[in-house]
């Protein structure tokens, strides 16, 4: 469905801030997004979109959906070829709806341009229950500031639904919220997910909440997928020390040590990335030839790869 | 939305009585006797009582004061000492000139301002924007007096297209027609003030462009004026409304200025001429009636805020 | 120093602009300390004969209808320019910040003293000048106390919201509970942070005092007539503008470029300050 190929994404006239990134998604899958932050997973989606900000542009690498091309098009281009969609939820809900407009028009504006022959507010009305807002008649004549932050994100899926995306980007939709409200959104999107089979791109730095939402795992780090599998493998034995790394900062149920693991070193700054492998500086296995030159990828099983010279579990060489 | 309203009217209320106040202590801040200040040193000691007993300077001060707010608020400003006739009228006689020339010039400053903001701010760091910008801080540093001096010169002078001073009555000979009069004068008070607001409106555009809320809009594939119109602009103006209140109190300040350089009969050059002939209870007069205005004006934009930002409410 | 060096020079290099602003400036500031050496003329020399000459190679910008000439009155008038300037900003920052910082540190005096401005605030800004002239009379120094007034307002106003949030800060609130006293919250807290927005404040409060000195000199309320400023030499002029246009140019060609220089300077600073303050300092 969707495929991002050697995706580069650069600063204009500067370093770049995606290096080669290639993945896809089928109908109704999730792919969690998993990294750091700074490590590029909201200028992967924003570039997916379509929006990224002026300073930044494209510069290799190609995005399709459906087997059209949608690289270089912004959303409101994508209207117009009537190419695939793609929608997205922010991370902040508290701001990402206009404040002076009544909910009803921020769905039915959205409505209007991919619905064209349905009454806007009807499907409004519909979206609305679709995410579960109770009394959704009545919350359509609603401003943002009325509603808490949960029915906010719950109005943000309306309106990346009412897009009638092939598929969702939800960039980390649940870090603003309170915890029983955040179960209740992944529940929402994970159910919408099945049921519409949408594919969705879940960006996120909780792999925690991987755990229970995700199919399949995309790690990031400076800028680059360092290991892809599905969830149950990538757990139970991941190849990249940068995976395992994040794993061991987990908090253990099992474990009484109260002082929780961290990765020593802090992620490279995008323009500062160094030769060879970026984790490289932090990593307790580097040796000389993981500084400089191309990093080889290594296969642990079907679908799981990752680059690195020295992976954890002995693996087939690609 | 009641209880709003009456906050804020009483809000300006208050303001209104601590500014009759000052108006009031006004007088009695003058060195000297202000009576023989006001009749000069030839006046004759029944003039001077006569005077005296007029502005009720005999009695104790809390008593003048209410005295005085009381018929102000009857319509009783006084009397014109140069005139010998009501302030009241004396305002009345330049309420046509200087309402006509704020309403004009008003005109001119949403016309160019705006609008000319927003391309500013539409094309960001090309040079249409930094031209518009410069020229915008360029006019905002000129003084009024100077710009009316060099229209007069160039349009009225020069090409003869325009009148150089002056304004009769619309409502004599000429009728509408006599607004031509008004043109100079309003284009050399607008300039300054379009700049501010053509500045603010660019500067707000341009804050609200980087909000979330912007790109949500982006995101639903709606198309790009779209975007602006709906999303940017109706947030930014509400900045820019705000703006007007104290837009209008610069242009009464600037009016004062630009009534002398083009000899215009209204309430601008009236306080002028009534401090250099010592005429006080015009000078009080009329600063009491522009501060009540101003504060209306002010109340007025703070209510129009509560139908275009839903969230005020709240505060 | 190489650093300090070029803390200073980068900004002129991006901003060519403001660089020239800053050299008129200087420019001023050398007419008004030796306008003696750079004026060819004494400012008041009256020359009956040789009035209303149009700019030539006796006097390079011409004379006015007293004969006297317009390019050594210029270089005078920058010797009221800046003494109005820096007067009115003195004026303002001495009131304006102790009024400020006090009502943000002692609420229940900051209800009554930003009531207070807030009134004055309701004045139109030069009706509340003129109405100070009327009670103090006409003269350089109440010019620069009457346009002072106007940006004691202002300025007390930002300082009140800028010390109102730097008392929020974590930092502020921890030396206050460590039990700091006000004095030393205000002489190692606030007033140090306050410098930046302060001089941004302080560049446009200089700009705009000269577009109010020269309205007060065109309205005859202002510097007495026999004293060689800008607006008074406009004033002046303004019966002869179709005889002797040139005599309109140059000193308001003077004070628009003084405001001009002055206003990109407090933009340029402005745009190097904190971002958290940007925002109060917009006009």
């Amino acid at each position: 469905m969707l495929n991002v190929d050697n995706l580069v994404v650069s600063l204009r006239n500067g370093p770049q801030i995606l290096r080669g990134v290639s993945f896809g998604i089928e109908p109704g899958e999730i792919l969690a997004l998993v990294g750091e932050s700074g490590s590029g997973k909201s200028m992967t989606s924003l570039a997916l979109m379509g929006l990224l900000p002026p300073a930044l542009a494209i510069t290799g690498g190609t995005v399709s959906l459906g087997g059209t091309e949608i690289t270089h098009l912004a959303p409101h281009q994508r209207v117009r070829r009537n190419c695939g969609k793609v929608a997205m939820v922010f991370q902040e809900p508290m701001t990402s709806l206009n404040p002076v407009l009544r909910i009803g028009e921020q769905i039915g504006e959205a409505v209007r341009v991919h619905d064209p022959d349905a009454v806007p507010a009807d499907r409004a009305k519909e979206l609305l229950d679709m995410v579960r807002i109770p009394d959704a008649a009545h919350q359509l004549s609603a401003y943002p500031h009325e509603l808490s932050g949960g029915m906010r994100q719950r109005v943000m899926i309306a309106i990346a639904l009412a897009c009638r995306p092939q598929i969702l980007i939800a960039d980390e939709p649940t870090t603003a919220l309170d915890v029983t409200v955040q179960r209740q959104v992944l529940g929402l999107i994970r159910d919408l997910c099945d049921r519409l089979g949408v594919g969705v791109l879940f960006i996120t730095h909780d792999l925690g909440v991987v755990a229970q939402m995700a199919e399949r795992v995309a790690v990031m780090y400076a800028g680059m997928l360092v290991e892809r599998a599905d969830v149950g493998p990538l757990f139970r034995a991941p190849l990249h020390p940068y995976t395992a790394g994040l794993m061991a900062c987990l908090p253990d149920p099992e474990s009484d040590d109260p002082l929780l693991a961290t990765i020593p070193g802090a992620a490279p700054r995008a323009g500062a990335v160094p030769d060879g492998c970026p984790f490289a500086p932090r990593c307790v296995r580097a040796a000389s030839r993981c500084r400089s030159g191309a990093l080889p990828l290594v296969h642990g099983g079907e679908g799981h790869s990752a680059r690195c010279h020295f992976p954890l579990t002995a693996a087939a060489s690609a | 939305m009641g209880r709003y309203v009456l906050r804020r009217t009483g809000a300006a209320i208050a303001t209104l009585i601590a500014a009759s106040i000052v108006i009031f202590a006004f007088i009695h801040l003058i060195p000297g006797d202000p009576v023989y200040v006001m009749l000069g040193d030839g006046a004759t000691p029944e003039q001077v009582a006569r005077l005296r007993n007029r502005l009720g300077l005999d009695e104790p001060l809390v008593f003048q004061y209410l005295i005085w707010a009381g018929s102000a608020l009857q319509g009783d400003l006084g009397q014109s000492i140069f005139f010998e006739t009501p302030v009241t009228q004396v305002i009345a006689e330049g309420a046509e000139t200087s309402i006509l020339l704020a309403v004009i010039t008003m005109f001119w400053i949403v016309a160019f301002g705006v609008p000319v903001g927003i391309l500013a701010a539409i094309r960001q760091g090309t040079w249409i924007d930094q031209g518009l910008s410069g020229l915008a801080m360029l006019l905002a540093s000129v003084p009024t007096f100077w710009v009316g001096l060099y229209l007069i010169l160039i349009f009225a002078a020069g090409l003869g297209w325009f009148p150089s001073s002056g304004f009769p009555s619309v409502f004599d000979d000429g009728g509408l027609y006599n607004l031509r009069y008004l043109i100079l004068p309003s284009l050399a008070l607008a300039a300054p003030n379009a700049a501010l607001i053509l500045r603010l409106t660019r500067a707000s555009m341009l804050d609200v462009a980087r909000e979330d809320y912007v790109r949500t809009a982006r995101a639903k594939g709606i198309p790009p004026y779209r975007v602006v119109l709906r999303h940017i602009l109706r947030n930014a103006l509400l900045a820019v409304v705000s703006a007007f209140g104290f837009t209008f109190a610069a242009l009464i300040s600037e009016a004062v200025v630009t009534e002398t350089v083009f000899a215009l009969p209204g309430i601008g050059r009236t306080v002028v001429q009534s401090i250099l002939r010592r005429d006080y209870p015009v000078i009080q007069g009329v600063i009491l009636v522009i501060v009540c205005l101003y504060l209306i004006i002010n109340l007025l934009v703070d209510l129009s805020y509560r139908f275009l930002d839903p969230r005020v409410e709240l505060e | 120093m190489r650093q300090l060096l070029l803390t200073w020079t980068r900004p002129a290099v991006s901003r060519p602009m403001t660089a020239v602003g800053v050299l008129f400036l200087l420019t001023i500031v050398i007419f008004a300390a030796a306008s003696p050496w750079i004026a060819p003329y004494p400012p008041d020399l009256i020359d009956p004969v040789n009035r209303l000459q149009p700019p030539g190679p006796g006097h390079l910008l011409g004379t006015d209808h007293f004969g006297r000439d317009t390019f050594s009155r210029i270089v005078y008038g920058a010797r009221l320019a800046l003494l109005i300037g820096v007067g009115v900003v003195l004026f303002a920052l001495a009131t304006g910040v102790p009024i400020g910082v006090l009502s943000a540190l002692f609420p229940a005096l900051g209800v009554v003293l930003m009531r207070m401005v807030d009134v004055l605030m309701s004045f139109p800004s030069l009706l509340l000048a003129l109405g100070l002239i009327v009670i103090l009379g006409q003269g350089v120094f109440n010019a620069i106390l009457a346009i002072g007034l106007i940006y004691l307002t202002t300025t007390a106003r930002i300082v009140y919201g800028v010390a109102l949030r730097l008392k929020a800060e974590p930092y502020v609130e921890a030396a206050r509970s460590a039990g700091a006293g006000t004095w030393w919250i205000v002489t190692r807290h606030i007033l140090p942070n306050m410098i930046s927005p302060l001089l941004v404040q302080a560049s446009f409060v200089f700009a705009f005092a000269q577009l109010g000195a020269a309205s007060l000199d065109f309205l005859g309320l202002g510097a007495p007539p026999e004293i060689p400023s800008w607006g008074n030499m406009l004033a002046e002029s303004r019966i002869y503008i179709t005889r002797a246009s040139w005599l309109l140019l140059w000193p308001g060609l003077m004070i628009v470029l003084t405001a001009f220089s002055l206003n990109l300077v407090g933009d340029a600073l402005r745009d190097r300050m904190d971002p958290r303050f940007r925002e109060m300092m917009r006009r």
